[in-house]
C-alpha cells in the first residue's frame, strides 16, 4: 500500500473558535493508481492533501506512505519526505521567482539528490518548455508556469504526486492540455496520484473518486 | 617605559629577560675580572670598583623592637656598568639601584630607587665612607655609621657600630661561585650593632639588633647553567656566624664560611655545606621554600632555618625573596635568607 | 541541497539588484560615517596620548622657576638628595622639531620611548650613541622613528640634549613623581626659587578637545542610527518579498533550520562586505576631513595632530563589528519571525513593516515612555553619561513617535479634505505611511542632528568671538625672552604707545583649586572691554582698591563661589567682585590688581605685554621692535592677526560640520529614495484603481512627489524643535558636566531655513525618480492588476 490514511482528524483555531476541518477520514491508494478528491469549498480536501504531503500534521489518526507514519516524523523527517518521496503541484504554481525555468525544473530533483538530466530533458520537451528554459517565471503565462511546476514535481520521480486544483488558475483550454500531459506523465512514472479538484469532469478522468463533505468521506 | 623593565635590564646587562637571574652568568667582555689571592686595602676597597661590571653594598639586620617583636631591615645599593668605558656627567655608564625593606612578622615593606652615575645622584666614596642614592645614605666610619632610607609607606633612621673585624670569604676574599671557576671578590662586616627607629604605618618603633654588611664585586659571578641561589647569613647565640650559599644549576654548588666570635674564619669547599628545602610557601603566586634544613657536618651544625615572615617578597624590578629568619637545632640564633631565581 | 537552496535564496538578490544595493549601501554608508568619525577621533586621541606620554604634560605636577629661567642641575641633585622624586626635563628646538631631553631612569612610568625597551637601546641612548627618538613626522638625521611620540617632537637623553642645545647643567622643569617618600624636606628649604605647577589632571588637553570630539561622536552615532534604519528597512523588505520563496522551499522539502542558517549566513556575508566597504569609505571621509579637524584642534587648543591618517586595526574591528551588529539587530526580528512562520500561511508579501493595531499602541507607549524619561532627565541630569542617556531617550522616543504623529496629522487632513482627489490623496498617503516611516525616522534624526549640532557650533562661535574681543583688546601683544629684554622693551615702547599693559601671572590655590592668578593694570581697556556673567556694581574699582578679585566661571562653578564671597590669595582675603566667562580653559583663573599682585608675588616679572596704540601704527612698531630691541617678529602678535586666525579656525570647524551635515542628509535622502523605489512595485495595485477612475499617470506621479515633499516638510517641522532640544542638552547638560562651563544658546533661524530647504530638496530628489517611474508605468502593467486578480 503506497498511501493509507486512517481516522484522520484536524481542527483549526479560528476567530469564531475551533473549527473541525477533518473528522475522521480514511483513504488508501496504490502505486500507479489515481484518486480524485472532490468536495465543496471548506470541505477539508486541501487540508487533507496538506496533511498527506507532510506540510502539516494531523491532530489524530494515522497517515502512512510506504508504511512510514508521517505524524511520527519530526520537521526534518517530513522535509525529507517532501523532498524525495512526495511531490506537490500547487494551484498557485509556487515557482521560485529568482531562478530560471531550467533551474526551477531541476530544483527539486537536485534538492532530493535524484537529478537525472535525460529525464529532466524529456520532461521539459514533453511539457513544451524547451524554448522557455532561459526565462524567469514572471515571463511565462499561467499555463506555462503550471507546466514548469509539474516538471519540477516529476523530475525526482516521486512515489506519490499530490495535486491541489492544478488547473484552477487556468482557462478551460489550457487546463485541459495541462491535465492531459500531467496524467500521461504520472502514469509513465508509475507514481500514485491524488488530485484535489472541484470539477467533476476532471475527477471523472481519474481511476477512483472520493467526495468529502463536512470533513468526512461521503 | 616601565621603570621596572629598565631596572631589570640594567641589572641584567646583555641578558635576555627569559634568563632572569641566570643572566648574571653571561660574558664580561672588556670588564676587569677577579683574580685569585687578592689583597684588599681598606678603606679604599669599601668604595666602588667601576672597572668591574657589578657591585653591591648589601646590609641586612635582625632587630628587636621595644614592643618585643622581631623585625628585619635591608639596605642595598647595587652598581652596574653598561660598558667598561669611562664617561662623566650624563654620559657615565654607571647605573645605580637601591633597595630598602623592613620586615615585620606580618608585613613586608619594600621600595626601590634608580639613578644615573656621574651626576651626583648616587655613588659611593671610600673616604669618608658614604654610599648613597637620592636621600638614602649609609655613611660614616665603622665606629659610628648612619643608615637611612624611606619609601612612600615606611622609613628608617639607624646608627651602627662595628664590634669586630671585616671578614674575607673564600680564599682571602676570592670567592669561587661555580665548578667552572667563576668568582667574585667577597668580604663582609658581620659585627655591626645597630639601633634606631623604624617608621611604619602602624607607628614608630624603636629597635636594636645586629647588622651584617656584604660587599661583593665582579664581572661574571655565575656559571652559564646556574639559575639562582639560596644564601644564608646566620648569627648564632654562641657568637659564631655562618655564611653559606647554594648556587642552583646542573649540579648544585655550595660554599660556606664559619666565622668565630673573634672574627677568625674557616672556609669550606663545595659540598661541605648543605641546605634542604623542608617547607614551601606560596609567595607572590609562586612556590618558595621558607623553611630549610641547613647542615655543615664538619662544624657540627645541624639547624632548621625558618622565615620570620614567609611573605618577604622583594617586589622590585628583579623580584626575589629576602627576609629575616630564626634558627633552631644544634645552634640557635637568627639571620637572613636570600633566595633568587624563583621565577 | 545546501548549494541548490542557497542558489534559490540568493537568486533573489540577483533578480532584485536594487534591493541588494540598498542593503549594502545603507549598511556601508552607516558604517562609513561611524568609522570615519571614529577614525578622526581615534587619530586625534592617539596624538594627544603621545603628547601627554612624551611630556608628562597634564599628568604630573611640575617644578619650574617662577621667573621662567632655567633650573641648575645642582638644584635637581639637591632635591633628589632631599627625598624629592623628581625627573629632569629640558626642551629646545632642533631643525624645526621640538627636542626634549629626559632621564629614562628617574622619569615616571610611560614617559620614555618604546625603543628603550631593550638594554642595547638604553646603552645607546645614555652612553655611547646619543640616540634620538622622534615622531614619524620629524626629519632628523639618525633619529629612530617612534609613533608613540607626539607629532613634531623628538626625544633624547638629558646629556645628549644638553650637548645639542649647548646648555650644560641646565634643566627647564622637573616632573614630580606620583609617589613621594616619607620625610621629604620642604621645597622652600631646598629650592625656594622653584614653584610647583599642579597637574591639570582630569582636565588636560585631551579633555578640552573632547568638547570638539563630543560633537563628532554625537554626529557619528546619529549617522549610524540613520543608517541602521535603512538597513532595517532593506532587510525587512527582503524578508517580506522572499516569504513566498521560503514557503515554496519548505514545501519542496528544505528543512527550516537550514533556511534560517542560510539566510543568517547570507546576511552575515553581506554585512561583512558592506562593513568592509564602509570602513574604506569611512577612511576616505576621515582623510578628507582630518586636515581640517587637525587645523581646528591646533588652533583652538594648541593640540598637535599629525595631518596623516594611519589605518588602525581598531577601526576595522569596530567598523566590522558595528556593521555586523547593526545587521544582526535589524535582522533578528525578521529571522525570528521566519523561524516561527507556519508553513501554510504568509505566502503573500505583506506591505513593508506594517504597523497596525497592537503594534501601534506598543510603539506609542514606548515612545511616550522614552520622552517622559527624557523630560525627567532634562530636569535632573548632571553628568556626561546621564546627558547621553537623555539624548538617546529624546531621539529614539521622538523617532518612534514620528509615524504616530504623522498618522494623526494625515487622518486630520483626510477628514478635512473635500475634493475626491484630495480625499484619495490623504487616505492613500496614510496608507503608505508605514512603508515610509523608517525612512522618515531616518530623515527626522538626520535633520534634528543637523539643527542641534549647527546650533551648538554656531553658539560656540558667537560666544567665542565675543570672548576674543574682550580678551584681545590690545592692538599688539609682545613677549620678551628674558626679564632684561622685558625691561628694555618697556623702556622702548612706553613713549611710543598709549599704554603698556603687562601680563603677569602665577599659579596659586584659591578655595583649594589650582588657579592662574593675573595682575591687571588700572586702565580703561579692561573696564571698557571686559564683560561679566555676574558682577557687583563697580568690579574694577573694587579690584584696584585691592579689596576685590575677579574669577572665571570654571573656578566659580568648581568651588561653588558667587559674587560677594571672600577668598584668600595667599594670606590676602579678597571679595569676589565679578565672574567672567573663560571658554576653553581647563582650570581656574582670577584677576587682581597689579599693585597687589606685585606685593604678593614680588618674584614674578612679566614677560608679556599688551600694547594700546593706533591700529595703523602697529606694523611700524613691530618693525622698530625688531631692529631696535632685537625682538623677533614671531614674538609680536598683532591682535587682528589672532582674531583672523581664530575665525579661520572656526571656519574650518564649519567645513567639518557642514560636510557631515551634507553626508547625513544624503544618507537620509538615500533612505527615502530606496523606500520609495521598493514601494513602487507594491504601489501599482494601489494606484491602478485611481488611474482606472480617471487620474492620469502624470498626475499620479506628481502626487507621489508632492506626497514625499509634504511628508518631509511635516518631518522637518518636528525635527526643528527636536534639534533645538538636542542642542540644549549638548550645551546646557553635557558641556557643563564635561567641561564645567555652560555655553549660551543662540538661535539661527536662517541656518534652519537653509537646512530645511536642503532636507526638502533631498527628499524631493529622492522622490523624483520613483515618481517619474510611476508616471511612465506602462498602462499594460496597470491593467495587469485587474487581469491578474481572480
Amino acid at each position: 500500500m503506497l498511501l493509507s490514511a486512517r481516522d484522520v482528524h484536524k481542527t483549526y483555531d479560528t476567530a469564531d473558535g475551533p473549527f473541525a476541518v477533518l473528522r475522521g477520514v480514511d483513504l488508501s491508494l496504490e502505486g500507479g493508481q489515481s484518486l480524485a478528491l472532490t468536495g465543496e469549498s471548506g470541505s477539508g480536501k486541501s487540508t487533507l492533501l496538506h496533511l498527506i504531503g507532510g506540510l502539516d500534521v494531523p491532530d489524530q489518526g494515522q497517515i502512512t506512505i510506504d508504511g512510514a507514519d508521517i505524524a511520527a516524523m519530526d520537521d526534518a523527517g517530513r522535509a525529507g519526505l517532501r523532498r524525495g518521496t512526495v511531490g506537490v503541484v500547487f494551484q498557485q504554481f509556487n515557482l521560485i521567482p529568482s531562478l530560471t525555468i531550467a533551474a526551477n525544473i531541476a530544483f527539486q530533483a537536485r534538492l532530493a539528490g535524484q537529478y537525472d538530466a535525460t529525464w529532466v530533458d524529456a520532461l521539459t520537451d514533453r511539457l513544451g518548455l524547451t524554448s522557455q528554459v532561459a526565462k524567469y517565471p514572471e515571463q511565462l503565462s499561467g499555463g506555462q508556469q503550471q507546466r514548469v511546476a509539474i516538471a519540477r514535481t516529476l523530475a525526482p520521480r516521486p512515489r506519490l504526486v499530490l495535486a491541489d486544483e492544478p488547473t484552477g488558475n487556468l482557462d478551460e483550454d489550457t487546463a485541459a492540455s495541462v491535465m492531459d500531459v500531467m496524467l500521461s506523465l504520472v502514469a509513465e512514472t508509475g507514481a500514485g496520484l491524488l488530485m484535489v479538484t472541484h470539477s467533476s469532469a476532471l475527477a471523472a478522468r481519474l481511476d477512483n473518486r472520493l467526495h468529502l463533505r463536512a470533513g468526512r468521506i461521503a | 617605559m616601565n621603570v621596572r623593565l629598565i631596572a631589570l635590564l640594567l641589572w641584567l646587562p646583555a641578558a635576555s629577560l627569559a634568563q632572569g637571574f641566570a643572566g648574571l652568568g653571561s660574558s664580561a667582555e672588556g670588564f676587569a675580572l677577579p683574580e685569585p689571592n687578592p689583597t684588599f686595602t681598606f678603606p679604599s676597597d669599601d668604595g666602588a670598583h667601576p672597572d668591574f661590571r657589578i657591585e653591591w653594598w648589601y646590609l641586612t639586620a635582625n632587630l628587636t623592637g621595644d614592643d618585643g617583636r622581631d623585625y628585619g631591615l635591608q639596605w642595598t645599593l647595587f652598581r652596574t656598568a653598561l660598558t667598561p668605558t669611562d664617561g662623566t656627567g650624563w654620559s657615565s655608564p654607571q647605573l645605580w639601584m637601591g633597595h630598602a625593606a623592613v620586615t615585620t612578622p606580618d608585613a613586608h615593606f619594600v621600595t626601590e630607587r634608580l639613578a644615573r652615575g656621574g651626576i651626583g645622584q648616587a655613588g659611593v666614596t671610600a673616604q669618608p665612607f658614604e654610599a648613597w642614592i637620592d636621600e638614602w645614605t649609609f655613611s660614616g666610619p665603622d665606629s659610628d655609621a648612619i643608615l637611612r632610607a624611606a619609601g612612600p609607606d615606611f622609613a628608617y633612621d639607624m646608627t651602627l657600630q662595628a664590634t669586630g673585624p671585616r671578614v674575607l670569604h673564600g680564599d682571602a676574599g676570592y670567592s669561587v661561585k661555580s665548578a667552572g671557576g667563576q668568582a667574585s671578590y667577597y668580604y663582609s662586616q658581620p659585627f655591626f650593632d645597630i639601633a634606631g627607629t623604624l617608621q611604619l604605618p602602624s607607628g614608630d618603633v624603636t629597635v636594636t639588633g645586629n647588622a651584617w654588611l656584604d660587599r661583593e664585586w665582579s664581572s661574571q659571578p655565575l656559571g652559564a647553567d646556574q639559575t639562582g641561589w639560596d644564601w644564608f647569613s646566620l648569627s648564632f647565640d654562641d657568637g659564631s656566624k655562618l655564611m653559606g650559599f647554594l648556587l642552583r644549576g646542573d649540579g648544585d654548588y655550595s660554599r660556606a664560611t664559619l666565622i668565630r666570635a673573634d672574627g677568625t674564619t674557616v672556609a669550606y669547599p663545595d659540598g661541605a655545606f648543605n641546605a634542604e628545602k623542608i617547607v614551601q610557601s606560596q609567595v607572590a603566586g609562586r612556590g618558595v621554600p621558607t623553611t630549610w634544613k641547613v647542615t655543615l657536618p664538619d662544624a657540627g651544625i645541624d639547624v632548621v632555618v625558618s622565615a620570620l615572615n614567609t611573605q618577604s617578597w622583594m617586589d622590585t624590578s628583579v623580584p626575589y625573596w629576602e627576609g629575616p629568619v630564626r634558627v633552631t637545632g644544634s645552634h640557635t640564633g637568627r639571620g637572613y635568607l636570600e633566595m633568587t631565581g624563583y621565577e | 541541497m545546501i548549494a541548490v537552496t542557497f542558489a534559490a535564496l540568493f537568486g533573489h538578490w540577483r533578480r532584485n539588484p536594487l534591493q541588494l544595493f540598498t542593503l549594502l549601501a545603507g549598511l556601508a554608508l552607516a558604517t562609513a560615517l561611524w568609522s570615519g568619525v571614529q577614525a578622526i577621533n581615534a587619530e586625534a586621541r592617539a596624538s594627544y596620548d603621545a603628547a601627554a606620554a612624551t611630556l608628562g604634560e597634564g599628568q604630573f605636577d611640575r617644578l619650574v622657576r617662577s621667573d621662567g629661567q632655567p633650573i641648575a642641575q645642582d638644584t635637581y641633585i639637591a632635591l633628589r638628595r632631599a627625598g624629592w622624586l623628581v625627573s629632569p626635563v629640558i626642551e629646545g628646538r632642533v631643525a624645526d622639531a621640538r627636542l626634549i631631553g629626559l632621564d629614562p631612569l628617574s622619569a615616571p612610568g610611560g614617559l620614555t620611548p618604546v625603543g628603550l625597551r631593550n638594554i642595547g637601546g638604553l646603552q645607546d641612548f645614555i652612553v655611547t650613541g646619543g640616540r634620538i627618538f622622534a615622531a614619524p613626522d620629524v626629519a632628523l638625521d639618525g633619529a629612530v622613528s617612534d609613533p608613540a611620540i607626539a607629532p613634531g617632537t623628538a626625544i633624547a637623553d638629558m646629556g645628549t640634549v644638553q650637548k645639542l642645545l649647548d646648555r650644560p647643567n641646565e634643566l627647564d622643569a622637573l616632573i614630580v613623581g606620583p609617589q613621594q617618600p616619607l620625610g621629604q624636606t620642604s621645597l622652600d628649604q631646598i629650592a625656594p626659587q622653584l614653584s610647583r605647577q599642579v597637574a591639570q589632571g582630569g582636565s588636560d588637553i585631551g579633555q578640552l578637545t573632547d568638547s570638539f570630539h563630543l560633537n563628532l561622536t554625537a554626529f557619528g552615532l546619529l549617522s549610524f542610527a540613520v543608517g541602521i534604519f535603512i538597513v532595517h528597512g532593506a532587510i525587512g523588505l527582503a524578508f517580506e518579498q522572499r516569504r513566498a520563496t521560503v514557503r515554496t522551499l519548505r514545501a519542496l522539502g528544505v528543512p527550516l533550520r537550514l533556511l534560517v542558517c542560510l539566510i543568517g549566513g547570507e546576511l552575515l556575508g553581506l554585512a561583512l562586505i558592506a562593513g568592509a566597504i564602509g570602513v574604506g569609505l569611512g577612511y576616505l571621509i576621515a582623510v578628507f576631513l582630518l586636515p581640517d579637524v587637525a587645523a581646528t584642534l591646533r588652533g583652538l587648543y594648541g593640540a598637535e595632530l599629525t595631518g596623516t591618517l594611519q589605518l588602525r586595526p581598531i577601526w576595522w574591528a569596530t567598523g566590522m563589528a558595528i556593521a555586523v551588529g547593526g545587521t544582526g539587530v535589524a535582522a533578528s526580528t525578521a529571522l525570528w519571525k521566519l523561524s516561527r512562520m507556519p508553513l501554510l500561511t504568509g505566502a503573500q508579501p505583506r506591505a513593508l513593516a506594517v504597523i497596525a493595531g497592537r503594534g501601534v499602541k506598543v510603539q506609542a507607549a514606548v515612545s511616550a515612555g522614552l520622552l517622559c524619561t527624557a523630560f525627567v532627565l532634562a530636569l535632573t541630569a548632571n553628568g556626561v553619561v546621564t546627558g547621553f542617556v537623555l539624548l538617546g531617550a529624546l531621539l529614539i522616543g521622538a523617532a518612534l513617535g514620528l509615524p504616530i504623529v504623522l498618522r494623526a496629522v494625515l487622518g486630520f487632513a483626510a477628514n478635512r479634505s473635500h475634493g475626491v482627489v484630495s480625499s484619495w490623496f490623504w487616505a492613500d498617503t496614510r496608507q503608505q505611511l508605514p512603508g515610509l516611516s523608517l525612512a522618515l525616522m531616518a530623515l527626522l534624526l538626520a535633520m534634528a542632528a543637523n539643527v542641534g549640532v549647527s546650533t551648538m557650533v554656531s553658539s560656540f562661535r558667537l560666544t567665542f568671538v565675543a570672548f576674543l574681543d574682550q580678551r584681545l583688546a590690545s592692538e599688539l601683544y609682545v613677549t620678551a625672552q628674558s626679564p632684561e629684554q622685558a625691561a628694555s622693551l618697556v623702556d622702548f615702547v612706553t613713549p611710543r604707545v598709549d599704554v603698556v599693559l603687562p601680563i603677569m601671572s602665577t599659579q596659586v590655590k584659591i578655595a583649594g583649586r589650582a588657579t592662574d592668578v593675573f595682575g591687571a593694570r588700572n586702565h580703561a581697556t579692561y573696564r571698557d572691554n571686559w564683560t561679566f556673567l555676574t558682577a557687583g556694581k563697580t568690579p574694577w574699582k573694587d579690584v584696584h582698591a585691592n579689596v576685590a578679585i575677579l574669577i572665571n566661571e570654571q573656578l566659580a562653578r568648581g568651588a561653588d563661589l558667587t559674587v560677594g564671597d571672600v577668598v584668600n590669595v595667599g594670606e590676602q582675603p579678597l571679595t569676589i567682585a565679578g565672574i567672567y566667562g573663560d571658554y576653553g580653559n581647563p582650570i581656574g583663573q582670577a584677576i587682581i590688581a597689579e599693585s597687589l599682585f606685585q606685593t604678593l608675588f614680588p618674584d614674578v616679572r612679566p614677560l608679556r605685554f599688551g600694547l594700546r596704540l593706533p591700529r595703523k601704527k602697529v606694523d611700524e612698531l613691530v618693525k622698530d621692535l625688531q631692529s631696535e630691541v632685537g625682538l623677533p617678529a614671531s614674538s609680536a602678535i598683532n591682535q587682528a592677526g589672532i582674531k583672523a586666525h581664530s575665525l579661520a579656525i572656526f571656519d574650518r570647524t564649519f567645513t567639518v560640520t557642514t560636510a557631515l551635515n551634507v553626508l547625513t542628509l544624503s544618507v537620509a535622502g538615500f533612505a527615502i529614495l530606496m523606500s520609495l523605489l521598493t514601494l513602487t512595485a507594491m504601489r501599482v495595485p494601489q494606484l491602478a484603481p485611481a488611474w482606472a477612475m480617471g487620474l492620469t499617470r502624470a498626475q499620479l506621479g506628481r502626487l507621489e512627489l508632492i506626497r514625499t515633499v509634504m511628508l518631509a516638510v511635516l518631518t522637518g517641522a518636528i525635527a526643528l524643535p527636536l534639534g533645538l532640544a538636542l542642542a540644549w542638552v549638548l550645551l546646557a547638560v553635557v558641556n557643563v558636566a564635561a567641561f564645567g562651563w555652560r555655553l549660551p544658546m543662540y538661535l539661527f533661524p536662517w541656518d534652519y531655513a537653509q537646512l530645511g530647504v536642503l532636507a526638502i530638496l533631498a527628499a524631493g530628489l529622492a522622490a523624483l525618480w520613483p515618481a517619474l517611474r510611476l508616471a511612465r508605468t506602462p498602462p499594460a502593467d496597470l491593467l495587469k492588476v485587474f487581469s491578474n486578480e481572480r
